[in-house]
């Protein structure tokens, strides 16, 4: 199972309305680039549980989702 | 022909509940209402507890008697609004003509889509899916009422065709129960007639019916017949939410109108913050009284106009209370209910006095500012003062919504 991790995330909010996350960082300090956004629409966390807009986003080569509600930002942690 | 669809949200708030916790899927769940606190009842359960015998609407303790591992959670509205409303935007997608009925069930009717019914249900049910984590069952058909009959022959995640060249098959062996209107009184008069499936109701003598039950006799069996030409109703968010009401068992028993005035008004205010919060307003206000023996009155009034202010709500359930109710035995639970609802998003009526009106709100919504900020108990009524016990009582932190399903 997978645990709901809220992170600090560092974004661009065009003129359009659009926003394009840029940045994750953990609590820990680490942080992480977001190479590009795939894919962005509203679905559920299947993993962790939760609900949000989900942005599929390419990390150093990896794909995976991030998602945002009601202004905070969460990921899906492994346990 | 028209093509009528009749979605339902399976199992809703539970459902939610699992969209935010996965691992209660594994688990038997129900959400538990408890709105005596001496004795809360399953508003909602997963498949697991279904499976276990849970009912929705009995007891908790009679379904920790089929299930005793349940783990029950409390109801949580605004997330149940949320989705229900993410619903509504995937429908509106298909049609303008989306009539709600409850929170979790809507008539749609996609006649002028060019596709079938039957695609446009597959599709809203992958989206749900997809977009919400929640399953629908869809009944499709010609009219609402089979529609509706539809949706409740295949759950969950599942879509169930009515057509004029089935239904005879498909519907008349139900029994009649089944019929949307036909409640347990009803039953029993059609039974003592010998009718127990719709077919029988169909192919009965509309005569008979009518002596029977009247007016309605005559409406039932056309609905058995499938020619039911009632259009779906192309209804605001409102008609989503049927009533906002709370109720509370006092800390101790109550024994003059002083007593009963005071929790009212907490009752009032609470309610009126509810309102607000849903930018709904009331037109129907109703008390209800359980005496120390356990006897409920209830009594209603509709009011000249619509409110969400607490004071007026409370001043009205005073004068409802004071002339209903004459002090036979001491009162143990008070409730108010608002109904007939209107959403500010769907327009209102204005008052011909806006100023006074919108001073009065001004200052309850400051009210629910401060409460919002700094908790329930930083700011109250001087008169609630006068007993603190009474005062202790949060109602806003511990009320519950009742589901579609006791719309009796």
């Amino acid at each position: 199972m997978a645990r709901r991790t809220f992170v600090k995330v560092v974004a661009e909010f065009s003129r359009e309305g659009g926003i394009t996350p840029l940045r994750v960082e953990w609590e820990d300090g680490r942080s992480f680039e977001i190479d590009r956004v795939l894919d962005v629409r509203r679905a559920p966390a299947a993993k962790a549980g939760g609900y949000g807009t989900r942005y599929t986003v390419r990390v150093s080569g990896h794909e995976t989702y991030l998602f945002e509600d009601e202004g905070r930002w969460f990921v899906e942690a492994r346990e | 022909m028209r093509t009528v669809l009749h979605s339902d949200l399976n199992n809703f708030y539970a459902s939610v509940e699992c969209v935010y916790e996965p691992k209660l899927r594994a688990v038997p769940m129900a959400v538990c209402g408890d709105p005596e606190a001496r004795h809360g009842i399953v508003l909602a359960k997963n498949e697991l507890a279904k499976a276990a015998g849970v009912k929705t609407g009995e007891a908790i303790w009679q379904a920790r008697q089929k299930c005793p591992k349940l783990r029950t959670l409390p109801p949580d509205f605004k997330k149940y609004l949320r989705f229900a409303r993410m619903m509504r935007e995937i429908y509106a997608d298909y049609t303008d003509f989306i009539e709600p009925f409850g929170l979790d069930e809507a008539w749609l009717d996609v006649s002028g889509c060019h596709r079938s019914g039957e695609e446009i249900a597959g599709e809203l049910r992958r989206r749900a899916k997809e977009e919400l984590g929640l399953t629908l069952s869809v009944g499709v058909s010609f009219n609402k009422v089979f529609a509706k009959l539809g949706s409740d022959m295949k759950k969950p995640d599942a879509t169930t065709v009515i057509s004029l060249d089935n239904y005879r098959e498909k519907v008349w062996p139900l029994p009649v129960e089944e019929l949307l209107y036909v409640g347990p009184a009803t039953k029993r008069k059609l039974q003592l007639r010998g009718i127990r499936t719709i077919g029988d109701l169909a192919n009965c003598d509309v005569g008979i019916l009518r002596g029977a039950l009247g007016k309605n006799g005559e409406m039932l069996w056309n609905f058995a017949r499938g020619n039911d030409c009632s259009p779906v109703l192309s209804e605001g968010e409102a008609a989503m939410v049927k009533s906002v009401g709370n109720s509370t068992t006092t800390p101790r028993d109550l024994v003059n109108d002083r007593d009963v005035y005071l929790v009212l008004l907490v009752l009032s205010e609470s309610v009126a913050e509810r309102l607000r919060e849903q930018s709904l307003r009331g037109g129907v206000l109703s008390v209800s009284v359980r005496d120390c023996e356990l006897n409920t009155r209830s009594f209603q009034r509709k009011l000249r106009r619509p409110t969400a202010l607490g004071e007026e709500i409370a001043a009205h359930a005073r004068e409802l209370f004071r002339e209903r109710w004459y002090w036979e035995r001491p009162i143990r639970s008070l409730g108010i209910c608002m109904s007939g609802l209107e959403s500010l998003a769907d327009g209102v009526q204005l008052s011909i006095f806006p100023d006074a009106d919108e001073r009065r709100y001004d200052i309850e919504r400051a009210v629910d500012d401060i409460r919002r900020r700094f908790g329930h108990g930083a700011i109250s009524r001087a008169s609630l003062l006068a007993d603190r016990r009474i005062n202790e009582i949060n109602p806003r932190e511990d009320h519950v919504i009742h589901p579609v399903g006791w719309r009796g």
